[in-house]
């Protein structure tokens, strides 16, 4: 019995090793593509690890005023942009946000379930839906390139989110808790803001962590709403310069990296919040 | 303010009326803030179905009724980019949930290593879209990606080969990218599904006779029913409005190959010059999407209606 156990183990965990191929090659491929030179780049047949490793790439994004080319100039631009961009969404979400859907799950009123049906609804409206109105409205008050008109557009799939979300961590907070607090004479808004939210402090944590990857990654409106470098985000100085021919490409993968790593290093944090975040909704309300 | 009895003072309006109140005055902050960004716009959008809107936003617009749709079902491209759309989310979706679900499973039975490769799920579910479809650009590459570098050093090819630029490869290596990037969602979801699942069921299954495969097959699946369900309706409303990745990996070539729903809104909204069709389009996703989000209450307000 033992033996067989032992070998059906080692079969198994054979197994996981063509899946962390998968997972990884595209991933170590570019990373290793981002340390070399223009040059090594073209190498045929390729050098899969690059013989003159440089982190000069890397230095001319942190240091743009130094570099060469206008693309780690554009890079650390728009990586500025989506961390304001994505950090002014995730602030005003959390908090109009968590209000509402502390409203939603606690308090008894007319139209409330119809009102988190028309929420849960609303996240399922593709933003090329919205995006012509939204489009006629921010050019007639000029504000096409600003990043204000991205945070706006922003909270027609990110506000919805954040409330399905926050309300399914309200829901574990324990009613008994309130009802004791209440009866002791606290406000409703004592409840909230002395009993609920300290408890519900992860939830709202988790929330902000799943809200501010869903602006980091959004590239529609963006790639709609801006052209130049006063708003432009990560996702569009991408795709701007793939599209070109004779660019720096080590220098546009440097920054590919760079992009990926914020939501990546937020994601391995938060893994133990990562599923109940992918199913935000899914949760009874 | 100290909460009062609903028994003292008529005047003062009662404790129901005081929460109801209160919770009015949460939500409106972000009431107001979804019907401005999504419930305003829509309606709009649906009005601009029924125009001929001219490109530059002083230009006059003219009714057209049904025009717009109307030219929209006449329109081979239509039909053909349904047909590209639909192919991109049968086989991309499709992809994911089985591997997603063989690759929860294979976690599910702790071999060594688990736990760095649950771990390891998250890195290309959580690097973003655009820098996802930039990656498999280039390792598509003509020029020096990494899929040429490999066949050629197995020998499996003599030069570099244009992968992009073949028309019936195109949409199948967008959905390849599509796949390192969504199956983790998957087989995250249903990973940790299956760690809830009860293991008295299987067992006594076990004692009974059955063999894994009649296990898996008749007990764990349909116990896994709700959470495959879940994946299912959220990857596939994602993916038939997908636009970002083709745009990106392909910009809709080789000739239109992989141009999808969104795609073709796009180009008609912001590319052609023609507003009206990009809206009929657009609402046209929208009635899918909201098909799809009606499932979707319906399955997780009622689970138990849904078997």
């Amino acid at each position: 019995m033992r033996p067989r156990r032992l070998l059906h183990k080692v079969w198994l965990s054979l197994l996981t090793l063509p899946v962390l191929g998968f997972i990884f090659f595209p991933i170590l491929w570019l990373v290793n593509a981002s340390l070399s030179t223009q040059v090594e780049l073209f190498a045929i047949p390729p050098h899969w690890i690059p013989q003159h490793p440089t982190f000069q790439n890397y230095l001319d994004i942190f240091f743009p005023s130094l570099a060469a080319s206008s693309v780690p100039r554009t890079f650390a631009i728009a990586l500025l942009n989506s961390i304001k961009i994505a950090t002014a969404v995730t602030l005003i979400c959390i908090t109009i946000g968590s209000l509402a859907a502390y409203a939603l799950v606690r308090i008894p009123f007319r139209f409330n379930r119809a009102i988190q049906i028309g929420i849960l609804g609303t996240r399922m409206i593709p933003e090329v839906s919205l995006i012509l109105p939204l489009f006629i409205v921010a050019s007639s008050l000029q504000l096409i390139n600003k990043p204000a008109v991205l945070i706006i557009a922003y909270m027609s799939f990110a506000l919805p989110y954040a409330i399905w979300m926050m309300a399914a961590f309200f829901q574990t907070v324990p009613i008994e808790l309130e009802d004791a607090a209440r009866i002791d004479g606290c406000s409703r808004v004592g409840i909230l803001r002395r009993i609920v939210m300290p408890i519900a402090v992860p939830g709202l944590i988790s929330t902000a962590m799943f809200t501010f990857l869903l602006a980091w990654d959004e590239f529609f409106y963006a790639l709609i709403f801006t052209s130049t470098l006063a708003a432009k985000t990560a996702p569009v100085a991408i795709a701007e310069f793939v599209g070109r021919y004779v660019v720096n490409i080590t220098g546009m993968m440097a920054g590919g990296v760079l992009a990926a790593l914020p939501p990546v290093i937020l994601g391995l944090i938060f893994q133990r919040y990562i599923v109940s975040g992918m199913t935000a909704g899914a949760v009874k309300g | 303010m100290a909460a009062v009895p609903a028994s003292l003072p008529r005047r003062r309006p009662s404790l129901r009326q005081q929460d109801a109140r209160l919770a009015w005055l949460l939500i409106v902050p972000s009431l107001v803030v979804i019907l401005g960004v999504t419930f305003w716009p829509i309606l709009y959008t649906f009005i601009l179905s029924f125009f001929n809107v001219p490109t530059g936003i002083h230009q006059v617009r003219t009714f057209v009724g049904l025009g717009n749709y109307l030219q929209m079902v006449k329109d081979r491209t239509f039909w053909e980019t349904i047909g590209r759309t639909l192919h991109f989310t049968v086989v991309s979706v499709g992809l994911e949930l089985v591997l997603g679900l063989a690759i929860a499973q294979l976690i599910h039975s702790r071999p060594w290593g688990w736990r760095f490769l649950r771990f390891s799920l998250i890195i290309p579910w959580a690097v973003p879209t655009i820098v996802n479809g930039a990656m498999w650009r280039w390792i598509y590459s003509a020029d020096f990606g990494a899929l040429n570098g490999i066949l050629m050093q197995l020998g499996l090819i003599k030069h570099y080969i244009p992968w992009l630029t073949l028309p019936n490869l195109a949409m199948n290596l967008v959905i390849v990218a599509d796949v390192w990037h969504m199956m983790p969602f998957v087989a995250l979801i249903l990973q940790s599904a299956l760690a809830t699942l009860p293991e008295e069921l299987e067992e006594a299954a076990a004692v009974d006779g059955a063999n894994a495969l009649q296990r898996f097959w008749n007990i764990r699946l349909p116990m896994l029913r709700p959470a495959i369900l879940v994946a299912l309706i959220v990857r596939t409303v994602d993916a038939f409005r997908v636009f970002d990745i083709a745009y990106i990996i392909t910009s809709g070539g080789p000739a239109f190959r992989t141009v999808t729903i969104t795609y073709l809104t796009y180009l008609n909204s912001f590319a052609f010059g023609k507003q009206g069709i990009g809206a009929a389009l657009s609402f046209l996703i929208s009635i899918f999407s909201i098909l799809m989000a009606f499932l979707f209450i319906r399955l997780l307000y009622r689970p138990e209606e849904v078997q």
